[in-house]
């Protein structure tokens, strides 16, 4: 059987998986995420969010962290930032 | 309004023609190349240095069978050493575990498995090759074992589409990522055996139908790309996203093309790595400049709202269907040939079993 869907929920610790990697495209001066036969190009936010994947930090610490770096409150981005790390998981980038 | 030129997203390196299966449906030109006119490794070597440093981010090692060539660790990693992300596209046959291991190794990232059909009797008999689906199976597990992710790509006709359930359920049991479901395309070989692969309207319900079920039952567990054929379609694909606008294909004698089918369209001229550089031939290539952007559009495409999301549609289906490469790809019910194209499918798709002719060098 294939794997289960992953749930973002504040415990996970995101990783990226075999296959996916988070690189900085020199001839665009854009950060990319390079996938299996995708690639997706990143907004100011989600290279933030990204950068912040580092295989310890969970869901949680990976809020904190962000609250801190905006100077904005926890409760303000804890959805968008969720909901970022969850459509990243269905679509395979992002793993536990 | 002309579009401005991007550097290329990906390229497809079709390394060889040479390959153990003989689908009826192939995406190589009916006319093969030899072995004798395969580019060298330091050609190769080059070309990946030359599509770096234009900006290519992805390189599909594809073929024919790419793992005939027994270079073919050396060029992964030096994909890899320049920074390029690097994806095997294979039938698996030839792979064992030490090859598999070579090619992690040098860096590969990610392989793309063919499937023929759902089991042995199915698989075989499309790939005319004895004991391949098998050996898929094994490919699999191994490609499993060593957490390499897996995207199970099966080309599906009139005689697999019903088994599209057995398909998915084999895709989840096989540890696969992504499954593509892809429908022959009719071009090269798939046109020459198109009335004996085209399937029925009721066929191709009943599959997108199973589809859909699987995909929500899946979500977060296998993602499924899923295309409908466009002989059944009511608007057409951007094809390639857009000519020349994203990618490349390299074909194992060297010629540049905007698609893996552009050498059917009759009038281009194409270029070789060997004779001018990469970046000069996706910049002012002749056969790249003939359908990129807007400006060669015909009506219906030049006042159409959709032109700049569909690009016109696909370039080798208008000059397969209508003659002309520059008309309105039919597929797209404001073509004044998508008629044409109905009728072709009402009239050669047939529920039946008839011999398609194998792909033979």
């Amino acid at each position: 059987m294939a794997k289960t869907r992953i749930i973002m929920t504040e415990k996970v610790v995101p990783v990226f998986p075999k296959g996916v990697r988070l690189k900085f495209d020199k001839k665009r001066k854009q950060w990319v995420v390079l996938a299996p036969e995708r690639m997706f190009v990143l907004d100011e936010i989600g290279i933030s969010v990204m950068h912040c994947v580092d295989g310890k930090s969970n869901v949680d610490e990976i809020v904190d962290s962000l609250s801190k770096q905006f100077k904005a409150p926890r409760e303000e981005i804890l959805d968008d930032v969720v909901e970022m790390l969850q459509d990243m998981a269905d679509k395979g980038v992002l793993d536990e | 309004m002309t579009v401005s030129i991007e550097p290329p997203l990906a390229m497809l390196a079709e390394i060889t023609h040479r390959c153990p299966l003989r689908c009826p449906y192939c995406s190589n030109p009916l006319e093969l190349s030899k072995r004798s006119h395969e580019l060298s490794t330091k050609v190769w070597l080059n070309i990946l240095d030359e599509a770096s440093e234009l900006g290519i981010l992805q390189v599909h090692f594809s073929g024919g069978e790419p793992t005939v060539r027994d270079d073919l660790t050396v060029l992964i990693k030096h994909a890899e050493k320049k920074g390029l992300y690097s994806n095997l596209i294979t039938s698996g046959v030839l792979i064992d575990k030490s090859k598999l291991d070579s090619f992690i190794d040098s860096g590969l990232q990610h392989i793309q498995l063919s499937i023929q059909g759902a089991d042995s009797e199915v698989g075989d008999y499309i790939g005319g090759f004895p004991g391949g689906h098998q050996k898929k199976l094994e490919v699999a597990q191994l490609i499993h074992d060593v957490d390499l992710p897996l995207t199970l790509n099966a080309v599906v006709h009139r005689h697999n589409i019903g088994q599209i359930k057995k398909i998915i359920n084999l895709a989840e049991k096989l540890h696969a990522q992504r499954l593509e479901v892809a429908n022959v395309q009719y071009y090269g070989w798939g046109f020459f055996n198109r009335k004996n692969l085209l399937p029925t309207r009721e066929q191709l319900m009943e599959a997108t139908e199973e589809v859909n079920k699987a995909r929500d039952r899946l979500k977060g567990k296998l993602v499924i790309d899923y295309v409908v054929p466009d002989y059944y379609a009511r608007r057409p694909k951007a094809c390639m996203g857009g000519w020349g606008r994203r990618f490349l294909n390299i074909n194992p004698a060297g010629y540049v093309l905007p698609c893996h089918a552009a050498e059917t369209i009759p009038g281009l001229r194409f270029e070789r790595v060997t004779d001018k550089s990469l970046s000069e031939i996706w910049y002012h290539g002749s056969a790249f400049e003939a359908f990129r952007g807007t400006d060669w559009m015909p009506a219906p495409c030049s006042t159409c709202d959709r032109k700049e999301i569909d690009w016109g549609g696909c370039r080798c289906q208008a000059a397969a269907i209508t003659g002309r490469p520059d008309a309105t790809d039919p597929a797209c019910e404001l073509s004044p040939d998508h008629g044409s194209m109905n009728s072709i499918a009402q009239n050669e798709s047939k529920p039946s079993q008839e011999q398609f002719q194998y792909r033979r060098m």
